[in-house]
């Protein structure tokens, strides 16, 4: 990339202007920075995993460090759903209801074995769900039963590694100009 | 008062209403309880909170059993006058729609504890006020906790098994 040679008193007033208070990026890059950086979780506790994810927002394991500490009663002021505990059918239908009502872009981490696959309830409980993917689309998933606090951590590391590969700019494109799936549907 | 005593008493009162007391032995060995006549069930639960000399005034607990032949109901009475404790033991025969008086005239605790029953293995109890469900759905089917319970495919669109 050559760089452009503009006259000498365009430059030297360029200079006066904006000096070296300048810095370039993407689109991207500084939307994906400012939503991997502040992500608000909702408190969404059902079980013992709920015990380990407040261990997580505790001075020792201090989840503020990576922007993620401030956890939001309503799920209007949230981006990231941690499902910590097992979710009964009764529950699930409540889960999805109050998926919808996040603003987008939405994150879901399923914490736990039974939040993943129903835990020690997979064979005879009739009333859990089998897996909170069934009703909500899942980002990241940590195993354990229940996961150390540090391995929701290494969750929610993992899950700003995948908003880092975020585009606003890819979305908005696919938008405006839908592309023609093979079923003949335009999808969004 | 002594169990026996509790029992001698209640045979006195009622005869055929009361079945037998079962104490521990070598090959039982679980608690020790009266067994009532299921049609007798309110009348004897009514004398043992009323009486003076008994006065059971707390209800601790009501379970439900389901035996496969039969269905029993289990009361754990404590009595915080006296200071002693009974159990007293229903069986209901009738596997189709197994019915018994509601406590809840006796024991306002009652009310939820019967619910309970109710839901997860679908005893009737009449004279309840507000008889629905209390942790399944509305709208579930069957009662889960009866030995041939099986699950239901999908429940509101959602799979229920693995």
């Amino acid at each position: 990339m050559g760089t452009i040679q503009l006259p000498e008193e365009t430059q030297k007033k360029l200079d006066e202007i904006v000096g070296e208070n300048i810095l370039l990026t993407t689109v991207d890059k500084i939307s994906n920075w400012a939503r991997y950086s502040a992500i608000w979780p909702f408190t969404f506790g059902l079980a013992c995993c709920a015990i380990e994810m407040m261990t997580v927002g505790s001075p020792r394991y201090d989840l503020d460090r990576f922007g993620a500490g401030v956890f939001r009663a309503s799920p209007r002021q949230a981006d990231l759903m941690i499902v910590a505990g097992t979710v009964t059918l009764k529950m699930g239908e409540r889960l999805a209801r109050l998926y919808h009502q996040m603003p987008e872009p939405r994150y879901v981490i399923s914490m736990g074995s039974c939040a993943t696959h129903g835990g020690p309830y997979w064979q005879h409980g009739y009333h859990v769900l089998k897996g909170v993917d069934r009703v909500v689309p899942v980002d990241v998933y940590v195993p354990g039963c229940p996961p150390r606090p540090e391995a929701l951590i290494e969750g929610i590391l993992l899950l700003q590694k995948k908003i880092r590969k975020d585009s606003i700019t890819r979305a908005s494109l696919k938008r405006w100009f839908p592309a023609k799936s093979q079923t003949g549907q335009v999808s969004a | 008062m002594t169990l026996e005593d509790i029992f001698k008493k209640l045979k006195e009162k009622f005869q055929d209403g009361v079945l037998e007391l079962k104490i521990p032995d070598e090959k039982y060995k679980g608690d020790a309880f009266i067994m009532i006549d299921a049609k007798k069930n309110h009348a004897v639960l009514k004398y043992l909170k009323e009486e003076a000399s008994l006065l059971f005034d707390n209800l601790l607990c009501i379970s439900g059993v389901d035996y496969k032949d039969y269905f029993s109901v289990v009361y754990h009475l404590h009595s915080y006058t006296h200071l002693h404790k009974v159990v007293i033991k229903v069986h209901l025969q009738e596997r189709e729609n197994p019915k018994l008086d509601s406590a809840f005239d006796l024991w306002k605790g009652a009310n939820w504890l019967e619910r309970e029953i109710f839901d997860i293995l679908g005893i009737h109890f009449s004279n309840h006020p507000d008889l629905r469900r209390i942790l399944l759905p509305d709208d579930w089917e069957g009662y889960p906790l009866r030995k041939d319970y099986k699950t239901q495919e999908t429940w509101h669109g959602i799979k229920v098994g693995m």
